[in-house]
């Protein structure tokens, strides 16, 4: 199964993106594929890689780019939710990519399954 | 449809949305919505009158997380983030009640 | 700009304006879907149906007003706007206090609809 994934809400403020990546990472581990993850709303903000979490702490931002790097996983931020609130392609951690709300709808056409994450 | 609910009925409305507008399918409570699968709660005569509509799953990592692992309501099954994978393919689609 | 087959995207409205950016960012995906020639749904329901009460005023709060853009959907081929009626009468709205021409369905008629989908998008 192709799978796509949104995730709504920002790291550490809500679990949305915690959630987002353990399906993710469950969906992976089944042998099936996840096509892209799309992040709208606050959820730009798991792009930051100006994150810096205590070190006893998960990082959510890295946690991402090793998914991406590992499984080619197609991490996209929405331009018009970004440039809101301040992730441009200077703060892009990596393995994201900015684009614009038709990957979202592509997500939608090209996936067997969409799951949201969000508040 | 597999309606997935992530917020404690005692305090948001959508757990008590799904099940006034679902007409049929799996309901998964992940994140806060894990609350209202356990015994005891002001919820449970509802989600045990939700029982006999759909069938009801509780995503146990984060029923763990948040202390109550031994308090799950009888009849409501217990499964990991595969299980939750596999539930959004045994439906035919999903709705996320944020 | 579509390609291969067309699905049923549904986007469920639970929230309501202003206090929150849910809505006005989901008519931005509602807009961009219905670009790619997909089979739209619209439907509004708990507090996401004050997202469609006339009269909004939003100069003192200092946000944009965005509900215009609701009328404007008919112009993007954006037909299907669909309102829960449990969820107006528990607000103490009827179809007159909508600033849109909207299809009021029972409950139960809403679930069933759901069901149909292909896509669904909560915000």
């Amino acid at each position: 199964m192709k799978f796509g994934i949104v995730v709504n809400e920002g790291p550490y403020q809500h679990q949305a993106s915690d959630s987002a990546y353990l399906f993710a990472k469950a969906a992976i581990a089944k042998g099936h594929e996840v096509w892209r993850v799309f992040f709208y709303h606050d959820g730009v903000n798991n792009a930051s890689k100006l994150t810096e979490p205590p070190q006893d702490d998960r990082h959510i931002v890295n946690r991402w780019t090793k998914l991406a790097e590992e499984h080619k996983v197609d991490l996209v931020v929405c331009v018009a939710a970004a440039m809101r609130r301040g992730i441009r392609e200077e703060n892009l951690a990596a393995g994201f990519r900015i684009s614009g709300l038709g990957q979202l709808v592509e997500a939608g056409t090209k996936c067997d399954r969409l799951i949201t994450f969000g508040d | 449809m597999l309606h997935i609910i992530n917020k404690s009925p005692l305090s948001n409305s959508s757990l008590e949305s799904c099940l006034r507008v679902a007409v049929s399918g799996d309901i998964l409570l992940t994140e806060d919505a894990v609350y209202a699968a356990t015994s005891g709660n002001a919820f449970e005569g509802k989600l045990r009158e939700a029982m006999g509509r759909f069938k009801v799953y509780v995503l146990q990592p984060d029923l763990d997380a948040r202390g109550l692992g031994d308090r799950l309501i009888e009849g409501v099954t217990g499964v990991d983030h595969g299980g939750f994978v596999d539930l959004t393919i045994s439906n035919n689609n999903c709705q996320s009640w944020l | 700009m579509s390609e291969g087959a067309v699905k049923k995207f549904m986007f469920v409205n639970r929230k309501a304006p202003y206090g929150t950016i849910y809505a006005l960012e989901a008519l931005e995906v509602v807009l961009i879907t219905a670009a790619f020639d997909q089979d739209v749904s619209l439907v509004f329901m708990d507090d996401g149906v004050y997202q469609l009460k006339k009269g909004q005023q939003t100069k003192g709060v200092e946000i944009k007003n965005f509900s215009p853009t609701y009328r404007a959907l008919e112009g993007y081929d954006i037909e299907k706007l669909y309102v829960e009626k449990e969820s107006l009468d528990a607000r103490g709205l009827t179809e007159d206090d909508l600033l849109v021409d909207v299809t009021v369905l029972g409950r139960a008629e809403m679930g069933a609809l759901m069901n149909e989908q292909d896509v669904v998008l909560s915000f």
